[in-house]
């Protein structure tokens, strides 16, 4: 019998084949936590008295509270620092951006198995890596032995086919999944994607479908590793990373779903959770006035992003009382934007560029959001409180949706912008 | 034997009810989060539990970020188990780690605020001492229950320096 994707990454980690199910000791590629979870992971791995770490390839990321805004803080991060040098672990810092993007950049191979203290790791599935979320304690556990415990998922084949129309992206196909799904419909369980639209699509799109797949409950969601996957390694330049790796004909799914891209519109999530769904062109009629519109995270902070949201605001300006957060997701993309002057004519048009990190999204600092203020963000989730103030609202939508909505400081259908 | 009186709470409590992300800076001090916690679901929660408390809720408990602090700062405000009609996977199993209990029970609608409760952990049985109601549960795997019964994966560990059998 065929495997899917997640039998065949476990498969290979456990060193027998493995079946959906299953509880299996798997050895682990790489490691992470950040600096929301990173100083209970060091605690716990302190408490477990391991002595060195043994995850081949183990980081943490300062890009939560990055640069930090307040001492206590400062004093956790430097307690990461310290862990770091002493472990041998390298540390990723202030101005590096976030972890997933970074991961993603110069890390993930094809058929990885990524454990993550930050519940979108499974942002690695979009280059055929089984990325996942867990606790601190689980990755600490990883962090000192290699490997853990986990259960071999089922696995949902979510197939999407056709051309996606313009104004709309990889972001409405993942708003769409979850309106289907809603926010439990995939928990315990991998999404994999497949389809004409998924093949004809690239790397950097595919993480931002992959980044979400926890909004509906998912362990991981996981992208066939082909050709496009072999294009963005070599633009990352290590294209020998690449290896070709698809789940089989004959896998077994626990269920099936089927999108057409041709058909759909751009689609906006509305307060307080993400699978609350709705056409933009429909929620557009309701004049939704936009306080603060932020373009950016690991979900939409990538170069193609920017490129974008800046094609609609150079043509058609910036809203005034609409505020303009940008946010690229690495130094790599910050440096690739700065070199195209991407960020001169955001700055131009009265954008604030941040620093590469996960910025307004955590709700600490650099955007938090006034008693019932709104903010657009092409972020990945709208928790009540999510952005630092339960008295907000938080819409998510594409970059684009975004861009259009501060040009009229309205929630506004892109196309018409394109 | 668990015992205990209910707090109940609705569908989809977030990472952010439990835990919210302007208290970021205290999650390096527990204690002090824990002042906090479900803040954004019941505002005085935190002062009113009391230990041995149970919590009831609806679907998708814990949804949201991995932040295992949630599972814990639940635990240290003195709460003895979650009962949920379904939970968020990480949740799920922060909450075993760090030797939370949380059970699966489809029929949470019929309990209400303030009832006392009995569980049985190992056999799978919820009694309802208020309304005098039973309801069988699938018993928490017993992997995972024998991780429970150390208080968590980390005294597990350090006790039998491996993970416990399949």
């Amino acid at each position: 019998m065929g495997k899917t994707l997640a039998e065949k990454i476990f498969s290979e980690h456990v060193g027998r084949d493995v079946k959906a199910g299953e509880i299996v000791l798997a050895r682990v590629d790489i490691a992470m936590a950040q600096d929301g979870t990173g100083p209970l992971m060091i605690n716990e791995f302190r408490e477990l008295g391991f002595k060195e770490v043994k995850v081949p390839k183990a980081f943490l990321f300062i890009d939560h509270a990055s640069p930090s805004p307040r001492k206590e803080l400062s004093n956790s991060q430097k307690m990461m620092r310290e862990f770091g040098k002493e472990m041998g672990v390298k540390v990723f810092d202030a101005g590096d951006g976030i972890s997933h993007q970074i991961l993603a950049e110069k890390y993930v191979k094809p058929g990885d198995l990524v454990a993550g203290a930050d519940s979108h790791t499974c942002t690695a599935g979009g280059l055929g890596a089984f990325g996942t979320g867990m606790g601190s304690t689980d990755v600490a556990i990883i962090f000192g032995l290699g490997q853990n415990w986990f259960k071999v998922p089922e696995t949902i084949k979510v197939v999407v086919n056709g051309k996606l129309q313009d104004g709309v992206y990889a972001k409405d196909i993942i708003l769409e999944i979850a309106r289907i799904l809603g926010s439990d419909g995939a928990t315990y369980k991998a999404l994999e994607f497949h389809g004409s639209c998924i093949e004809n699509m690239n790397v950097e799109d595919r993480l931002t479908i992959s980044n979400m797949a926890v909004e509906v409950g998912a362990k991981a969601g996981l992208m066939p590793s082909d050709e496009k996957t072999r294009e963005f390694l070599k633009k990352m330049g290590r294209e020998e990373d690449f290896r070709e790796l698809k789940a089989d004909p004959d896998a077994v799914y626990e269920t099936e779903i089927e999108i057409d891209a041709t058909t759909l519109e751009p689609l906006v999530s509305l307060p307080h959770y993400v699978d609350n769904v709705r056409k933009v062109s429909e929620v557009e009629k309701e004049k939704i006035k936009i306080d603060q519109v932020f373009i950016g995270t690991c979900t939409n902070g990538r170069l193609q992003d920017l490129e974008i949201a800046l094609k609609i605001l150079e043509k058609h300006g910036k809203h005034p009382d609409v505020r303009l957060i940008v946010g690229p997701a690495s130094r790599k993309v910050y440096m690739d934007a700065l070199e195209k002057g991407i960020i001169k004519k955001f700055v131009e048009l009265g954008a604030a560029v941040i620093p590469p990190g996960c910025g307004p999204c955590v709700g600490i600092h650099m955007g938090v959001l006034g008693d019932g203020e709104r903010v657009l963000s092409t972020q990945n989730r709208n928790f009540k409180g999510r952005m630092g103030n339960p008295n907000a609202e938080i819409y998510l939508a594409s970059p684009a949706t975004a861009a259009a909505t501060a040009v009229t400081g309205y929630i506004t259908d892109p196309r018409r912008f394109i | 034997m668990i015992r205990g009186r209910v707090w109940k709470f609705g569908d989809n409590i977030s990472t952010d009810h439990i835990a919210p992300g302007r208290y970021f800076h205290l999650r390096n001090n527990l204690e002090e989060l824990a002042k906090h916690v479900l803040e954004d679901a019941m505002e005085d929660f935190a002062k009113k539990v009391q230990k041995g408390d149970i919590i009831v809720a609806g679907k998708n408990f814990g949804l949201g970020s991995s932040r295992e602090h949630a599972a814990r700062i639940i635990k240290i405000a003195g709460v003895s188990c979650i009962v949920a009609k379904s939970f968020a996977r990480i949740f799920y199993r922060n909450a075993i780690n760090v030797g939370l209990p949380v059970i699966e029970l489809k029929e949470v609608d019929e309990i209400n605020q303030g009832d006392e409760l009995e569980i049985d952990l190992e056999n799978g049985v919820l009694k309802n001492l208020t309304t005098g109601k039973e309801y069988r549960f699938t018993p928490i795997p017993k992997f995972l229950l024998e991780i429970l019964k150390e208080d968590g994966i980390v005294n597990y560990l350090k006790k039998h320096g491996s993970f416990p059998k399949v």
